[in-house]
């Protein structure tokens, strides 16, 4: 009992990590950049719900605050793309990231002038039930991160395969200049691909707020994230979930079997032991260049 | 004397045969060119010659040595240099340093007198300016000497990756289309330039080549490769008469044509 | 106009290309040297900041400017170099000998850790190098008998041929030991860069294919450049944990490597002036805000200095990526060939991104 409940929790943990990690591949399948913002944008796309609906704030009612605050947070992404990450057409990969960490700095700034630096609660319905089956206790917003994390890999999933936006998102990766050749308004499949990043961002960060106490600094939970996607291979969505649910559930029975002070280190352990022997992933998809 | 022997040579990408039991043989002093069509593996035969790529069968042995046995980086020290299909220089440094990177392995200074330029090393960078200066007085490029790759057109680009070979004074220089993209006065100094460096400095030089004209005044011999397969081999007249290299190039109704395509750009 | 004619080989070989450069460097050297005698002990600690800063960023500098691999992770041997330089003062080595033996440790360290990671680009060896990062601040707490753990070590009396160099008693002197390692860094690195080593980096950095048809070994190229820029960041870690006073693992936290990378940015990658462009930038910002924040009359604001920080590296990305040296040489240049100057002169080149996936 006690280890299924340990990894019932770890999958729901697993599940916040592969929302976040679903944005970072999302980003990089389409731009072929990586969001080291993205974890920020979680912390952010929460904040707005609070900002939404705590009492203290705004007061609204959570399920009428849900669309809005996805609205905003893809307004947000679509406008940092406009604003910024338009201007970087053309330079490295490196000058993004270091971009997007700097971005990452900004926003938890600008978070911390908002809501303060003190821990909140996000009152959210999630928060409250209990459900027991056996012995284990789920609560309702673990099983709500789990469902909303597997409907939303499979729609995000069945988007790229599927829909003409999906291909031109990967198109205009792989070749920006064949891309723009045929017809793909390269730019305009940018901004939508970060509008998009911001709404799965907020949602990740709707879920974490309705898991536990928030605080600025919730972003770093990126990091964890990061391990995920690169686990799971950088470029493929199913991976990116699968990274996330291994990262959650190594966690909690590191801790549980794992002596104190050898716990944190399991998830960037196998991160590195990942990056060693299998450099691309689990769902390596890197060919040799042509010369 | 060959210098360069390919024996029975095969690669594969997967399910595509990129090279099909490929047997040649470069002499020592000679200008040998590869021809054929788009996606004939020319280029990959350099690549296996450069160690970029591993032959599944065959053996490719260069002055006696088994070339399979050594890594890419050590192929330089062989002897053997190459210039790119697309060009590849390092592009935030000037010509100069360009040049110096060719003198990579000619270099005999250790790490701490590197360090703290000790010892050896005052000579030995001395040694090495003048033999890229030789080059570049080859190749006429005192102009640019201190320019940024970066900023610098197409075709002089193209001389300084050959300069760039030159410079690590190989035995065997491999060309990957010295004259593509080209304009007539520069494939022309490119013409006289192969001729020296096979007559002044003793080089034998591979190249890969479409421009027929060319190919035709500086080579000695020719190998036409199709779907990666050797065609024909023999002088530039031969080879360019030969039916099967016709019919590779323009399809069988246009053998009578032979007469014109002599000297042509194919 | 200064026209600068070249005359012998020598002159692209040595360390100063001609009398007028070699004369502003002496002048430099000078000003440097008399410091003390011109500004407070407050200020001059904080120029000590400054030279702790640019020796680790000149580590970074190797690694990231010259040889084009990116580290997040450099925070983990700054604190490698600052722990092995306590235990060995410990073990009863004067502190010359402690801290270039630490120098040597953690290159060597850090060139074994490298081997694993050659294979590793751009965005997958950042993330790499981040877990290293990471893991090192949980190692530190780990480690304690080494370490002290979260309680941290409190730095031991250091003395230099029977001088001692204290922070609070004698300001000088810790000034002048950070000014000798900058120097002694900053030699090294310029020595690199005009010997075959500093031209094999950035051959791997612009080009691994081409370098290694040059006759390069890159994974060889790869270890030296990491191993080079670890032993150099850790001496910068050494220094900044015995300035510090006391260390733990928050001292060299994972954004302490964050910030190194954005310091080198700010000042210009690829240059020895832009780590010590950048050090000021990043030593001086949290002085200038806390005055700035004073005079407005506001409370101080927590998060500001790191809002601030990524602001200006924002800015720096987008209008300027060569930082703060490449906009000083546009301006030389600009001044240098008045009235003669172009626009297009400085235009970046833009490249359209293709796929790294097919590397």
């Amino acid at each position: 009992m006690d280890v299924l409940q340990l990894l019932l929790s770890g999958l729901a943990n697993g599940c916040v990590y592969g929302l976040v990690a679903l944005g970072f591949v999302l980003i990089y399948k389409a731009t072929e950049a990586v969001n080291f913002a993205q974890g920020d944008f979680m912390m952010l796309g929460a904040f707005v719900m609070v900002g939404l609906v705590n009492p203290h704030f705004m007061g609204l009612n959570f399920w009428l605050a849900v669309p809005i605050a996805l609205i905003i947070m893809g307004a947000l992404g679509y406008l940092l793309d406009l604003t910024v990450l338009r201007f970087m057409f053309g330079q490295s990969q490196t000058a993004v990231v270091i971009l997007t960490i700097s971005l990452g700095f900004v926003i938890r700034f600008v978070a911390g002038v908002i809501w303060g630096h003190e821990p909140q609660n996000l009152h959210s319905p999630l928060a409250l039930g209990d459900v027991r089956f056996g012995g284990v206790v789920l609560s309702l917003a673990d099983i709500a991160v789990i469902v909303v994390t597997l409907l939303m890999t499979l729609a995000l999933w069945q988007f790229f395969q599927r829909t003409k936006l999906g291909l031109a998102m990967q198109a205009a990766s792989q070749n920006q200049m064949a891309a723009y050749y045929m017809g793909i308004p390269v730019k305009r499949v940018q901004g939508a691909v970060w509008a998009l990043a911001g709404i799965v961002a907020c949602v990740a960060g709707i879920l974490y707020g309705s898991k536990g106490t928030l605080d600025i600094s919730a972003g770093f939970i990126g990091i964890k994230a990061f391990a995920a996607a690169v686990i799971g291979g950088f470029g493929s969505l199913p991976g990116a979930l699968m990274g996330g649910l291994i990262v959650g559930v190594i966690e909690p029975f590191a801790a549980r079997y794992l002596p104190t002070g050898y716990s944190q280190i399991a998830p960037y352990a196998i991160l590195i032991f990942v990056l060693v022997f299998r450099p691309h992933g689990l769902f390596a998809q890197v060919r040799v260049k042509k010369v | 004397m060959s210098l360069l022997e390919l024996d029975g040579v095969t690669l594969k990408f997967g399910g595509v045969t990129a090279v099909n039991n490929l047997s040649m043989s470069v002499n020592e002093g000679e200008v040998f060119a590869l021809v054929g069509p788009n996606g004939a593996g020319k280029s990959t035969v350099f690549n296996m010659i450069s160690r970029f790529y591993r032959p599944v069968r065959g053996s490719i042995r260069f002055d006696g040595e088994d070339l399979l046995n050594h890594r890419a980086h050590e192929i330089a020290n062989l002897g053997i240099a190459r210039t790119f299909q697309n060009i590849e220089l390092f592009e935030r440094a000037t010509v100069l340093q360009n040049l110096l990177v060719g003198r990579h392995r000619h270099r005999r200074s250790t790490l701490p007198e590197q360090l703290f330029f000790a010892g050896r090393i005052r000579a030995e960078e001395r040694e090495h300016r003048h033999a890229v200066e030789e080059v570049i007085d080859f190749l006429d490029l005192q102009v640019y000497r201190d320019k940024m790759i970066a900023g610098l057109p197409y075709g002089v680009r193209k001389v300084v990756e050959l300069a760039r070979a030159l410079a690590t004074k190989p035995r065997l220089l491999l060309l990957d289309e010295p004259a593509s993209g080209l304009s007539v006065e520069e494939t022309q100094d490119m013409r006289w330039w192969i001729d020296d460096i096979r007559r002044q400095m003793g080089i034998t030089v591979l190249m890969v080549e479409h421009d027929m004209g060319l190919v035709s005044k500086v080579c000695d011999r020719v190998l036409a490769l199709a779907d990666g397969a050797k065609l024909a081999e023999g002088t530039p007249a031969e080879v360019q008469s030969h039916p099967a290299v016709i019919e590779a190039y323009l399809g069988t109704s246009a053998v009578s044509k032979t007469a014109n395509a002599q000297g042509e750009r194919v | 106009m200064r026209f600068h004619f070249k005359t012998s080989y020598d002159q692209d070989i040595r360390l100063f290309p001609d009398w007028w450069n070699f004369s502003l460097y002496v002048a430099l050297l000078l000003l440097m040297l008399v410091l003390p005698w011109l500004i407070d002990g407050f200020y001059l600690g904080e120029v000590t900041n400054v030279l702790i800063w640019a020796v680790a960023g000149l580590g970074l500098m190797l690694l990231t400017g010259q040889t084009g691999q990116v580290s997040l992770g450099h925070s983990a041997f700054m604190a490698l170099g600052c722990y092995s330089c306590v235990n060995f003062m410990e073990l009863g080595l004067p502190f010359l000998a402690a801290f270039l033996l630490a120098g040597i440790v953690t290159g060597i360290i850090g060139a074994i850790i490298a081997i694993p990671a050659l294979k590793l680009h751009g965005v997958y060896l950042a993330i790499f190098t981040l877990a290293l990062a990471i893991l090192a601040d949980d190692l530190i707490v780990i480690l304690e008998p080494w370490t002290g753990g979260v309680n941290g070590y409190f730095a031991p009396v250091i003395e230099i041929f029977g001088i001692e160099i204290n922070r609070w008693a004698a300001p000088e002197t810790w000034y002048y030991l950070a000014l000798g390692t900058s120097i002694f860094v900053a030699l090294l690195y310029r020595n690199l860069l005009r010997s075959p080593l500093g031209r094999a980096f950035a051959a791997v950095r612009d080009s691994e294919i081409s370098a290694q048809a040059m006759g390069v070994d890159v994974a060889r190229t790869k270890t030296l450049a990491f191993g080079l820029s670890c032993a150099f960041a850790g001496l910068g870690g050494a220094l900044m944990g015995l300035f510090a006073g006391a260390f733990n693992n928050e001292t060299f936290n994972f954004l302490i490597a964050i910030q190194l990378l954005m310091m080198i940015i700010i000042g210009g990658l690829g240059f020895i002036h832009g780590a010590f462009l950048g050090a000021i930038v990043i030593a001086f910002l949290p002085q200038f805000l806390s005055i700035l924040t004073d005079n407005l009359g506001s409370a101080s604001i927590p998060g500001l200095e790191t809002g601030v920080f990524g602001m200006i590296l924002i800015a720096f990305i987008l209008f300027e990526p060569m930082g703060l040296y490449g906009r000083w040489l546009k301006i030389r240049t600009w001044l240098e060939l008045f009235p003669f100057a172009r626009r297009d002169m400085f235009r970046r080149q833009k490249t359209y991104l293709k796929t790294e996936r097919l590397r």
